[in-house]
């Protein structure tokens, strides 16, 4: 009744295939944009876009570079962490080489910079499958952090050891450092994660998508129907990291401002989106978005709720947080592997034949 | 002579160092083994059994932090202490209750899901029992003292004194904790081999459906399967507490031990002690010879690292079956 598709008529091939079939998920969609674009800049204040909304957007870039690795191509990774450390120590590394160059360029070179070492940790995956590679990635975990670590070059002999962003504009609007709006550390967020899906969702529905998904189902049976699972793994591994890294480079320069590796980029961030892309819903784009948007809003919530509301005391809330944590991930397991993306499906489902069910 | 010596000590040290991780690694593979899920859990589990051995023996009230925030209480601890012993029955029986509700609660739902689903559920089982032993015990680092002897063996420095004229120094833990691990490996070999359950264990290994078929209780033997784990944890915690401190970081010795799995390979005992040595030789001496040249603390990664090589080359590891893959 709400949701309908009735009278809703495809005349050609073009309009039967495109993301939004439905011309009212087109309408939602477009205000939504709309309503990002051009409401939420302007009322927008330090507290929502630091707590809320940037996070959110970098960490739903790093969730569809994650989806894209375990849901639709099937290899698990928890080196994530690592990654997005190469985009941040890229980027960082970049901005500060070149300082004439727009900072937009230094990120998508981060990105790149990381989709090269993601293949190269990659490589491993045409020999060793399942959690014996989700191990493996491990090695990449630990053994980036504790190269940004060791090796001084990567944070410029610094004395602390912490890299710092310098201060970069876009289009005359400072985007890093600590005069940079809210509202335009938003907008850049929200431009990268904006293409980010538009790419990510075209490429998981065209050619490259399907030989993921392929050697993701069943492997053996893709090589024999001639997917190259070289080019297929690897061409994953590289995207997947290539998203990372931009996610890395604009936590790094854009949100935090100032990271040193071991906290910012440690093993508990690879879990973090390793738990958006299950919550949210394996191989789904919105499902990134959704679970970014759930792990992000998750400990505000309970933080307000505890401590705010009970008035318990922090560390109690955070070990709360953790068991709710762990928990829900064992109840979507069982109860909705697809995760939140597969019960707004249902939802959907449900509202268009509402309210006659049967 | 005297930096051979030294490099002696570092290959002994790390042996005992490779003990510690091969009894953690030893209940990832007998889970493993028997369900084929790949208990990520399992160091959480360590923390856990140490957290609840500190807190039963010290009298804590479980859940103290939580009451008090709700009630505005002062509750701490009940004011006795109990023996060691005792203590670690209890704790045994805890590691029990665990096994047996992780099984109704999680693994009964997620039969026949593929193995990446269950690895996974294992880490959300991870992320909860770890906020669980939080909230019931504090978090808090604390002191866990069951009358292990500690500290630098005089007898074994003495005698390779006068032996070699070179003191080695062995950790006197290390050496009871070699001797704990060599007996519980001893215990578990006897049990599967010569008990009924052992060979139920055994069969459920080899094959789920065929074990079923003869009448063995799947649900029976995952319970038992997870209790024995529990209680290799409880070792391994007792032990890695003694050592280093009741805290945070004791889970993270399962990251240790997944790369002595991946040498050794998932389904092998053996496999989880010689890839314990070797790792722990393998690391001691990498940061002793070429640590220094490349800033250190390479104890971090190495261990990884050489997993990662080593499976490129010989995907199951050392002792792994055969894997072999049919469309």
């Amino acid at each position: 009744m709400f949701y309908r598709e009735a009278g809703d008529f495809k005349t050609s091939y073009r309009e039967d295939s495109q993301t939004f079939p439905l011309a009212l998920d087109r309408w939602a969609y477009r205000l939504l944009m709309a309503v990002a674009v051009l409401v939420v800049p302007f009322v927008i204040d330090g507290y929502w876009a630091n707590a809320i909304l940037v996070p959110f957007l970098i960490y739903a870039i790093a969730a569809i570079g994650l989806n894209i690795l375990v849901g639709y191509a099937g290899q698990l990774s928890l080196g994530t962490g690592g990654f997005m450390a190469v985009g941040a120590y890229a980027v960082y590394k970049l901005s500060v080489a070149f300082p004439g160059i727009n900072i937009v360029f230094h990120i998508i070179a981060a990105g790149g910079i990381t989709a090269l070492v993601g293949m190269l940790f990659g490589l491993p995956s045409l020999r060793i499958k399942g959690f014996y590679l989700a191990v493996a990635t491990l090695a990449a975990q630990f053994f980036l952090v504790w190269l940004f670590n060791k090796v001084p070059w990567f944070y410029n002999y610094s004395a602390s050891g912490q890299i710092n962003a310098p201060d970069r504009s876009v289009l005359g609007w400072m985007v890093t450092g600590p005069l940079a709006t809210p509202a335009a550390k938003y907008l850049i967020c929200l431009a990268f994660a904006f293409v980010v899906a538009w790419i990510a969702r075209n490429l998981t529905r065209g050619m490259t998508g399907r030989k993921w998904m392929a050697i993701r189902d069943m492997d053996i049976a893709a090589e024999i129907i001639g997917v190259n699972p070289l080019t297929a793994k690897l061409t994953a591994f590289g995207v997947s990291s290539f998203f990372i890294g931009i996610a890395g480079a604009l936590f790094f320069a854009v949100y935090l401002g100032a990271a040193e590796v071991g906290e910012a980029f440690g093993i508990n961030k690879s879990f973090l989106i390793l738990f958006m892309v299950i919550i949210g819903g394996l191989g789904s784009i919105f499902g990134s978005f959704a679970g970014a948007a759930f792990m992000v809003l998750l400990p505000v919530a309970l933080k307000n709720l505890l401590v705010g509301g009970f008035g318990w005391p922090t560390d109690l809330a955070a070990h709360i947080e953790l068991m709710i944590v762990g928990g829900l991930i064992v109840i979507f397991l069982i109860a909705e592997p697809h995760g939140l993306a597969q019960l707004w499906r249902l939802t959907k489902e449900k509202l268009r034949l509402w309210p006659f069910p049967h | 002579m005297d930096q051979l010596l030294y490099a002696a000590e570092v290959v002994a040290n790390g042996l005992m160092a490779g003990v510690m991780y091969a009894l953690v690694a030893l209940g990832f593979v007998l889970i493993y083994k028997a369900s084929g899920v790949f208990n990520y859990a399992q160091g959480v589990l360590c923390l856990f059994a140490a957290l609840t051995l500190v807190g039963i023996q010290q009298g804590q009230v479980p859940f103290a932090h939580l009451i008090n925030a709700i009630t505005g209480g002062h509750l701490d601890h009940f004011g006795w202490t109990v023996p060691s012993a005792l203590a670690i029955v209890l704790t045994a029986a805890v590691m029990v209750g665990v096994a047996w509700a992780v099984n109704i609660l999680i693994l009964r739902h997620l039969v026949n899901q593929p193995p990446i689903i269950l690895f996974m559920a294992t880490i959300g089982l991870a992320y909860f029992l770890e906020g669980l032993g939080d909230v019931m015990w504090g978090a808090d680092v604390k002191t866990l003292d069951i009358g292990i002897p500690q500290g630098v063996s005089e007898t074994i420095e003495g005698w390779t004194d006068r032996a070699f004229g070179y003191g080695f120094f062995i950790d006197r833990l290390d050496l009871v904790a070699t001797a704990v691990a060599t007996a519980l490996v001893a215990a578990l070999v006897l049990f599967s081999q010569y008990t009924k359950q052992g060979r139920a264990m055994r069969a459920v290994a080899d094959d789920h459906q065929a074990a079923l078929s003869v009448g063995i209780s799947l649900r029976f033997i995952w319970v038992l399967v997870w209790s024995i784990a529990g209680f290799v944890a409880l070792v391994a915690g007792i032990m890695w507490g003694t050592k280093s401190g009741v805290q945070f970081s004791l889970s993270l010795i399962a990251l240790k031990a997944l790369p002595v799995l991946m040498l050794g390979g998932f389904t092998s005992i053996p496999g989880a002690i010689i890839g314990g040595l070797i790792i722990g030789v393998g690391e001691k001496l990498f940061e002793y010879f070429v640590g220094p040249m490349i800033g250190g603390a390479t104890e971090n990664w190495f261990a990884y690292v050489l997993a990662l090589l080593f499976l490129v080359f010989r995907p199951q590891g050392l002792f792994g079956e055969r894997i072999i893959e049919r469309v």
